[in-house]
């Protein structure tokens, strides 16, 4: 439906796709297999940046813009949960 | 015609740079390294993005909304950051074994949470440690 006429703009969108479920692929290993704990901290943090792409892609792909509200809503959620992490692990471990 | 090209360059770029921040961070050998490129090149990648849809769309409740998120992400990524690498480097995370120079090293004093100036203290080098190792 989505694809019947692949114009330039569903093009790059789809080929960002591409690149950016590889790089979601990548911080997912290091997210396993982080040695530490702020290393797992730090791949969530580049995952949730990568949702943040996904998602501006969707908007551009379905020309909904409604869908940008969901971009301000992770960037925030995002800090929340970096935030709350370090500060788990400074009142857990100091 | 223009303007779906810009929004095409800046869709694939973005997308470029976020790989190479997840890249980074599969292969960088040290904690702070992959926090370097982690939170650089990925909120400069995902900024490129909504860059992109505030040029698709081109009306003034989207480019607002996208000015809104480009700032968020400029005001917390390096918030975070910082926090992640202080307590990281407070827990004793090891650095590289390549690294030149540690400038905090046997200069902050974990219990009373002073950064000292002047040179290295081996009292709370010995303090550190102990408590390091108690962790």
């Amino acid at each position: 439906m989505i694809l019947q006429e692949l114009t330039l703009i569903k093009g790059a969108v789809l080929s960002a796709f591409f690149i950016l479920i590889i790089s979601l692929f990548l911080a997912f290993s290091r997210l396993v297999r982080g040695p530490v704990l702020p290393d797992r901290i730090v791949a969530l943090d580049l995952i949730v940046s990568l949702a943040v792409g996904l998602i501006a892609g969707y908007t551009i792909l379905t020309e909904q813009s409604i869908f940008l509200n969901t971009a301000v809503v992770l960037a925030l959620i995002a800090f929340l949960g970096t935030v709350a992490f370090a500060l788990y692990l400074e009142r857990r471990w100091l | 015609m223009i303007r779906e090209w810009i929004c095409a360059i800046l869709l694939v770029s973005g997308a470029l740079f976020m790989f190479v921040a997840a890249l980074g961070v599969v292969r960088f050998p040290d904690l702070f390294t992959r926090m370097h490129t982690a939170t650089k090149s990925a909120s400069f990648g995902s900024v490129l993005m909504l860059c992109a849809v505030a040029v698709y769309f081109g009306n003034a409740w989207v480019i607002f909304e996208t000015i809104l998120v480009i700032f968020f992400i400029f005001l917390t990524t390096p918030v975070g950051a910082h926090m992640i690498g202080r307590v990281a480097y407070l827990l004793g995370t090891p650095l590289w074994e390549g690294t030149v120079i540690d400038e905090l090293q046997d200069r902050y004093h974990i219990r009373k949470r002073v950064l000292e100036s002047g040179p290295h203290d081996p009292a709370t080098q010995a303090e550190n440690k102990s408590k390091m190792d108690t962790t």
